[in-house]
């Protein structure tokens, strides 16, 4: 129980996927600009790649290894990633249109999205089994949407002030984003 | 200037994907540690890039338009497997400093984006050029980054000492140096005037970003709006 805890609060807290691992610097970049629409793409990530570690452990654990087929893991990572998403939206559109409307346009982002395929990866790397696997997901993608709210935020402020001209646009986001880097050091003292 | 020439300083110089086009930045980010870490990540994504350009072109007039993307990515999956295979065996010291980033190259947009963009308009010859030139700018530009961040965070470059440890900047070795060099870049560029499409990647609502299949997805999802 303690272990699956700390797979947990290492993958949204310890190891956070943006600052510490650098995967999904593109939507990281790209959505931040507004509150709302980075916490859609929260919710979006949240649901796709907990989904997605979860279809992705089933498979490599029960058929890829057993059948020695481990080094198609990418290729058939890719495509199950690609196809669970575009079957995510068209079930949400069908089933419920409201959390289609608030997820919709950011579902398809999420395919090329590295930081799915790259906690699916990371999941068999550290020989995780199924719960594991699950957990380590969601709490990788709940660590993405911290990071991407918080910076939202940061960045509203930012629009406000007068920066020199070289400096504004994406440096200065990359620098707020060094800066939270530094804070979310400070977790890797965090251990049980 | 010949055209197949005009390729290669399109994608080291004019077109740089790390620098101007702003493409690829999670290996950029992750792997510039160390100068040759970013060689070796720059010549595997070079690699791939130059056969996934060979074979989109000579296959552009047999793969069917509304098929495209899975195709490309199913071609793109199958190369990067076998580079990550071949630096497995041969070179494990690699392998072992790019770990989890080798397999992430499938999901590289300078990739996709190049196929899109170059590929399966042109001809083999032309694409395998585009491949080098546009594989090259990443490397010379993840090789800096890497070299850079060595250098000040380590007081080393390629490995050999230049000066003591005791008085490097230690953070930039770490993960938030990756973000300040990689700004450091930018703002240089946009302090001498080399006009960057980073404008539009961060304006932007995310869909025509940086992920050049995001911005495909967008485009047909407008037309068919339209």
């Amino acid at each position: 129980m303690k272990s699956l805890i700390l797979i947990m609060i290492s993958g949204a807290l310890i190891n956070n996927v943006v600052l510490n691992q650098f995967l999904g610097i593109c939507s990281f970049l790209g959505v931040s600009k507004q509150m709302k629409a980075s916490a859609s793409l929260g919710g979006a990530v949240i649901f796709v790649m907990t989904i997605a570690s979860a279809v992705a452990s089933l498979l490599y654990n029960y058929v890829l290894a057993p059948f020695g087929l481990d080094f198609m893991k990418t290729i058939v990572f890719i495509l199950v990633i690609a196809a669970l998403v575009q079957i995510v939206e068209m079930f949400l559109k069908k089933k419920s249109p409201a959390v289609y409307q608030a997820l919709g346009i950011y579902l398809p982002l999420i395919t090329t999205n590295c930081a799915v395929l790259g906690i699916a990866l990371t999941n068999v790397q550290n020989e995780y089994n199924f719960i594991q696997s699950v957990l380590a997901g969601f709490g990788t993608a709940v660590g993405f949407t911290l990071a991407i709210v918080l910076l939202a935020g940061i960045r509203s402020r930012i629009h406000e002030e007068d920066l020199p001209r070289p400096v504004r646009g994406a440096p200065i986001v990359l620098i707020s984003a060094a800066l939270m880097s530094i804070a979310f050091m400070g977790f890797s003292g965090l251990s049980f | 200037m010949n055209k197949y020439l005009e390729r290669l300083y399109n994608g080291l110089i004019k077109e740089n994907p790390t620098l101007v086009l702003m493409l690829g930045m999670c290996p950029t980010l992750a792997v510039s540690t160390a100068a040759i870490n970013g060689v070796g990540m720059g010549l595997s994504t070079t690699a791939v890039l130059i056969l996934s350009n060979f074979v989109i072109s000579v296959l552009r007039r047999v793969i069917p338009n509304e098929v495209r993307l899975p195709a490309y990515i199913v071609i793109v999956a199958s190369l990067v497997t076998v580079t990550e295979l071949l630096i497995e065996a041969y070179l494990p010291s690699i392998y072992e400093a790019l770990g989890i980033y080798i397999p992430l190259i499938v999901v590289n947009c300078i990739i996709l984006g190049r196929a899109e963009a170059y590929a399966n308009k042109n001809t083999p010859g032309l694409a395998v050029m585009d491949g080098i030139g546009m594989g090259l700018g990443f490397t010379v530009a993840l090789t800096l980054a890497g070299l850079v961040r060595e250098l000040l965070g380590a007081g080393t470059a390629f490995g050999y000492t230049v000066f003591p440890k005791e008085y490097a900047v230690g953070i930039l070795i770490q993960p938030p140096g990756a973000f300040l060099v990689i700004a450091l870049f930018i703002i240089i560029m946009n302090a001498i005037g080399i006009k960057t499409r980073q404008r539009q990647l961060v304006e932007s609502d995310g869909c025509d970003g940086c992920c050049a299949t995001c911005a495909m997805r967008c485009e047909d999802a407008k037309e068919e709006e339209k």
